[in-house]
């Protein structure tokens, strides 16, 4: 396999009794935009979650890049460049745009920990440069100074894509990027996605919106009930009786 | 934009230096210019400016800061006794003392948030404050509290030939008597400097930072911030600073008691901060000095004053006055001051500062916002 950057090998984890993941082996590659679909609670949030430190598997490993993710804390996987971008937003709401974008810069730059005192913020030239370009590249660039909190839900998931593009990640996992945004702002976001995707960024990506997902993957997984039941090329998976069955019967694709 | 803020910085530091400075003066119309209540405002708004920095900036409420104050004052009294009677030895190691006894707490306390981490931090200062009367009587003197005496070491002090005579020797720097007006000028200067150190962390990445803590700390982790030593440095400069305003108790008056150490002390400084705007950088100075002012002017009335303010009203009402009047002060002051934080809080939850703002606010109104301009990009609290 060429150039594997996340290896999910042989994941379980089950809450309670229940599986909500079992046998995962997923493997992303360099530069691929891989989707994963599946219907609600197939386990892709909980998929997600594992990766990125938030939750620790019962058995299995997810390995990035050579290094082994599992029981590491989430700031030392964001370190590694393994940024994950949530479903609802997950914002600094009292803070100005500018601010909620030059702290993942920040981050990047000087690290997980780094005492600052006799520098200043707004001091930051370069930083602020940069979250400058990247909030008005998504749309943002008038609203720079207000509260985070204050904007549309939409704008607020603009927003969090920012903060996980200011940090210029090596595998960047978007949470239904999409989803609660009206039909322009979804084009958009698709545009954007693809820009990044000419970059060279490799990307996982949750979504329900097929549109979306046949618009930018190069390969798709599809989860089912906390299991892989397929895995291949979009036209692969839409051929693919099991996934009719499971998943896009649904959506009458 | 960054030139202009940093600008704005210094016109507020200048600002804050000035009135300080010139409190005797412009103190004198409230009837508060003496010494002993403007070295409290100095000192507590010492004390509020490094809890700000803990729950102003990371929201992560501590009950048990009063530890910190307490052994600021034994440290320096202890250095009194076995150093020198100058204050400045005496005020650098209140400050190292306090800051091991912060990272101590600190580490052990953080590793809780919310309530929990205030009831950790509440239990530690209590327990504080119940082995400074028992086990460590040795060291804090137990319910006399530790004072200087004429049979005090004093190495540096003996050292270089200062003889104490047959009195207690006090405070100095220098030479320089602590005592009055002299005293309230250190600790205001002590003030200035805290205050200036304040204003750049919360100006700096650091303070960023924290308030990205307290904004949202799950979103930090994922970020790629490690919060719990941003939190553990808060929590430990807030304790120093508390040391600091210990000390600066025991530099104006050289004694140390547990009861510095107890729950309601604690409790004040949270008030303090509430009180004058949680967050901001004048609003724990502002609730430090009126909470203090308060406390001296109601705290001194008594039935006598009162019959005398209210003699104009005819006797049966002037006796059902006087009395319900008498609930709110002398040592019932503490029900004013229950009323003023409820109000406060209920009709100002960002206290006196939001107050200010809201005036501020009023006159500014009719002025077009600008929506995109670079300048306020930075939220700035002052």
């Amino acid at each position: 396999m060429e150039n594997t950057v996340l290896h999910v090998a042989d994941v379980h984890k089950s809450f309670a009794g229940l599986h909500a993941l079992s046998d995962i082996d997923l493997s992303v590659r360099e530069g691929e935009t891989h989707a994963i679909i599946g219907p609600n609670g197939a386990g892709k949030s909980t998929l997600l979650n594992v990766c990125i430190g938030r939750l620790r598997p019962d058995s299995g490993q997810v390995v990035f890049d050579g290094q082994n993710l599992t029981g590491k804390q989430p700031h030392e996987i964001n370190q590694l460049g393994v940024v994950r971008v949530f479903q609802t937003p997950e914002i600094f709401p009292e803070l100005s745009l500018l601010e909620n974008v030059m702290i993942p810069v920040l981050a990047k730059r000087d690290g997980a920990f780094k005492l600052s005192w006799f520098r200043r913020f707004s001091g930051e030239n370069d930083v602020r440069l940069q979250a400058e370009d990247i909030l008005t590249d998504l749309g943002l660039g008038s609203l720079i100074g207000s509260e985070a909190g204050s904007l549309s839900r939409g704008d607020k998931r603009r927003l969090e894509l920012a903060m996980g593009l200011a940090q210029q990640p090596r595998l960047l996992l978007l949470d239904e990027p999409t989803a609660g945004m009206a039909r322009h702002d979804t084009n958009a976001t698709i545009d954007l996605l693809k820009r990044i995707k000419a970059q060279g960024m490799t990307k996982v990506i949750i979504e329900h919106d097929m549109h979306v997902v046949f618009s930018l993957a190069d390969r798709i997984s599809v989860l089912a009930g906390g299991r892989i039941i397929c895995q291949g090329t979009p036209e692969e998976v839409k051929a693919d009786p099991r996934v009719k069955e499971a998943y896009l019967g649904e959506e009458q694709v | 934009m960054t030139k202009s803020s940093a600008t704005s910085d210094w016109v507020l530091f200048i600002a804050f230096a000035a009135a300080v400075l010139t409190m005797p003066i412009w103190l004198a119309p409230f009837g508060a210019n003496y010494p002993d209540l403007m070295q409290k405002f100095a000192i507590f708004g010492v004390f509020a400016i490094g809890f700000n920095i803990l729950f102003g900036l990371t929201g992560y409420l501590s009950f048990g800061h009063a530890a910190f104050l307490g052994v600021g004052s034994y440290t320096a009294v202890w250095s009194f006794k076995l150093l020198t009677m100058n204050v400045l030895p005496a005020v650098l190691f209140s400050i190292v003392v306090a800051g091991l006894f912060a990272f101590l707490i600190g580490f052990i306390s953080l590793r809780r948030s919310g309530i929990y981490f205030s009831i950790l931090t509440l239990a530690f200062a209590q327990m504080s404050y119940n082995l400074a009367y028992s086990v460590l009587t040795p060291i804090t003197n137990g319910e006399t509290g530790l004072q200087l005496s004429l049979s005090d070491a004093r190495v540096l002090d003996a050292m270089a030939g200062i003889s104490t005579g047959r009195s207690l020797p006090s405070t100095s720097l220098f030479g320089v008597k602590m005592s009055g007006l002299p005293g309230f000028y250190f600790c205001a200067v002590v003030l200035i400097i805290g205050f200036f150190i304040a204003l750049r962390i919360t100006r700096s990445p650091f303070g960023t930072m924290l308030r990205g803590i307290k904004s949202n700390q799950t979103r930090m982790s994922y970020t790629g911030l490690n919060t719990r030593p941003y939190l553990i440095w808060a929590f430990v400069i807030s304790g120093m600073y508390a040391g600091l305003a210990g000390s600066l108790l025991a530099v104006t008056d050289p004694l140390a008691g547990a009861e510095r150490m107890q729950w309601t002390a604690s409790g004040e400084v949270v008030l303090m901060t509430i009180l004058g705007g949680a967050g901001t950088l004048l609003g724990p100075v502002l609730g430090a000095a009126l909470i203090k002012y308060f406390e001296n002017i109601f705290s001194a009335f008594n039935q006598g004053t009162l019959n005398q303010i209210f003699d104009a009203l005819p006797d049966g009402l002037q006796n059902i006055v006087v009395e319900v009047v008498s609930l709110f002060v002398g040592d019932g002051w503490h029900l004013t001051l229950g009323l003023l934080f409820m109000i406060t809080v209920i009709f100002l939850p960002g206290g006196i500062m939001e107050g200010m703002r809201r005036i501020g606010g009023l006159f500014t109104r009719k002025k077009p916002q600008p929506t995109s301009s670079s300048t306020t990009a930075v939220v700035d609290p002052s």
